[in-house]
């Protein structure tokens, strides 16, 4: 891996200024709720919420859930690609469903697991993607975008591989480089979904680690759907707890990780262990 | 890092462009009456300037009379084939499409049939089928293609395919009813042929095509996003929906007018997009323009070949491409893979 850039990490923070001061949340759920239909006639075969939290800038957030708890129904809600079947989401003070869509990717970006390429890509051309949202219509990109696009890459520690093959990138390599192109669209939200999903252990704390310094030092607010109970009370400022597309309960770690509540939505004997810094633990029971 | 720039593509097209330019002199050349290509040069130049009494009569006929039609007719249909192709393969996120694939040569080939046996001997009106029936299949496979209404590429290949293969059965059916010239001339037009007819209107058709060519390139940088996946695009701020049918009507229609004057001339559409996205990349900014320029380029060069390898007769342009082009795809395909 690479040495951390010089250059100012503050060029990737979010273009837009905010609306208003640092102590109104950034983004707001307010009872939104959203519900899946095979066919518009059908009934809903899944439904979600109504979910309600706030989250601020420099904040991290960790969504919770086992498998088909709403969790990816939730960040899609988030990431304004589903319009809520009732209530509000906003970010900055404006309902998400009203952004139009350059606007939406110039303050949101949503970082999936895996990119589909049909032809062959070099990295920095992907990254350099993560700039369209700010440019004109068949515009080519600028010195600028490439500065940006550099910087991105240098923030994930990904500067080395900047002239390979896309196709070519280990697992951990690809998602650095899908999370650098995400930092080059300059967003004040910064959505991810699972992404610690093909990661070891080392890789998995590495990026908590990273999502946590970028939320500090470019003023994103970070909202994460990951299993990683553990990581997730380690790193992040807030969890939202979800089952079976209800959302239980909101607040930190320590106040949402109850041995009983967490062994009946994991459905697993589940212990909590407080450590010190007030940060809690999971452990299994019966395998220690 | 080397981000494309509008002075790159300028550059390349250029060339292409120059290149294009000495296909046509050598093809203006090639043929039975003999004539020196600065005889040629000097009167595609008086030409231009409007100096037509300045231009002997012999050259007149022979340059401006006989192989320019035949030649700008060929420019016409390899900028469309190759820019609809490369349109094809980005909407339906598939390698392996091409302007054929979604049935609208074989719906303007079906018209073309009908016109054959319905009115034989109407001047142009062959043509006016032809894209009739192109236009009536890209509307058919368009509501075939359509999945909680929206474009779907995996539903939209499948209904043209469906489509085509309905088509051609059809049309195999009707071929039964013609004979003798007429079934000479359809099998050459299936198979794709040049012979300019006096009354297909080629400045119209250009204007259609600049038309249709700048509608896809308008949307290059959408292109390039759908490419890594459509959701992305979405996420990035692409307006996927209107993308798609822009570049659906568009490919569409430069492949109804291709095959409308020119018949179904093969690996045109296929072959050059691949071959421009291995020597200057895949960033359909780039490949648009190259690909149309690219296109032209190889419909002259095979018809030139066309008319002149076993002349005095003629073989059908399309097989030429398929001979030409298959070689020169492979060796390109076997380097870039070393």
């Amino acid at each position: 891996m690479s040495a951390s850039s010089p250059t100012p990490t503050s060029s990737l923070a979010p273009t837009k200024p905010l609306a208003a001061g640092a102590n109104v949340p950034r983004v707001k759920v307010e009872q939104a709720s959203y519900a899946y239909a095979a066919t518009d006639r059908s009934a809903p075969k899944f439904t979600l919420g109504p979910a309600s939290f706030e989250a601020r800038q420099r904040e991290l957030v960790a969504i919770l859930g086992p498998n088909a708890s709403g969790k990816s129904t939730l960040l899609r809600l988030l990431a304004g690609l589903e319009k809520p079947l009732s209530g509000r989401i906003e970010i900055d003070g404006t309902e998400i469903g009203k952004l139009d869509l350059r606007t939406r990717a110039q303050r949101i970006a949503l970082v999936q697991q895996e990119s589909e390429l049909l032809f062959p890509l070099r990295v920095w051309e992907y990254v350099l993607q993560g700039r369209y949202p700010h440019g004109r219509r068949l515009r080519f990109e600028s010195d600028e975008d490439c500065l940006l696009a550099g910087n991105a890459l240098a923030q994930v520690g990904a500067d080395a591989l900047r002239d390979r093959w896309m196709d070519r990138l280990s697992g951990g390599e690809k998602q650095r480089v899908i999370l650098a192109r995400a930092l080059a669209q300059q967003p004040s939200l910064l959505l991810l979904d699972e992404p610690t999903q093909h990661l070891d252990i080392g890789g998995k704390v590495e990026l908590l680690r990273r999502l946590r310094k970028l939320a500090d030092e470019n003023r994103y607010t970070v909202i994460v759907v990951t299993h990683e109970l553990d990581l997730a009370a380690d790193f992040s400022d807030r969890v939202v707890l979800l089952q079976r597309g209800k959302c239980l309960r909101v607040g930190t770690a320590a106040e949402v990780y109850e041995p009983e509540l967490l062994s009946d939505v994991f459905e697993a004997p589940i212990e909590v262990e407080m450590r010190a810094g007030g940060k809690p633990r999971v452990i299994l029971r019966g395998n220690s | 890092m080397r981000p494309l720039t509008s002075r790159r593509v300028g550059a390349v097209c250029l060339g292409l462009g120059m290149l294009l330019f000495a296909a046509v002199v050598i093809s203006l050349r090639m043929g039975a009456y003999p004539i020196g290509i600065s005889d040629i040069v000097t009167s595609l130049v008086q030409g231009a300037l409007g100096r037509w009494n300045d231009i002997p009569t012999e050259n007149k006929l022979v340059v401006f009379g006989l192989r320019l039609p035949r030649i700008a007719l060929g420019i016409l249909v390899g900028a469309a084939l190759a820019t609809s192709g490369a349109g094809f393969q980005a909407l339906l996120r598939n390698p392996l499409a091409d302007p054929y694939v979604l049935g609208v040569s074989s719906g303007a080939a079906l018209g073309a049939i009908i016109s054959l046996i319905a009115a034989p001997h109407a001047p142009g009106l062959i043509q006016v089928a032809a894209f009739a029936g192109a236009i009536a299949t890209i509307a058919v496979v368009y509501f075939l293609g359509r999945r909680g209404g929206q474009l779907d590429s995996a539903t939209l290949l499948l209904g043209g395919i469906i489509t085509a293969s309905f088509l051609s059965a059809v049309i195999m059916f009707l071929m039964t009813r013609l004979s003798g010239r007429d079934l000479r001339g359809m099998a050459f037009w299936l198979m794709g042929d040049l012979q300019a007819p006096s009354t297909v209107n080629t400045k119209w058709l250009y204007i259609v095509l600049l038309i249709a060519v700048g509608s896809i390139y308008s949307t290059a940088s959408d292109l390039n996003l759908i490419l890594t996946g459509e959701q992305e695009a979405r996420h990035l701020g692409v307006n996927v929906e209107r993308v798609k049918f822009v570049v659906y009507v568009a490919a569409s229609v430069l492949t109804g007018l291709a095959v409308s004057v020119s018949g179904a001339i093969g690996y045109v559409g296929l072959l050059v997009p691949h071959l421009m996205r291995m020597l200057f990349g895949s960033d359909y900014r780039i490949l648009i323009p190259t690909s149309a320029i690219g296109g032209a380029i190889l419909i002259v060069v095979a018809d030139t070949l066309a008319r002149t390898v076993v002349a005095p007769t003629e073989l059908p342009v399309g097989a030429m491409t398929a001979l030409a082009g298959a070689p020169v795809f492979i060796y390109l395909m076997r380097r870039r893979v070393r």
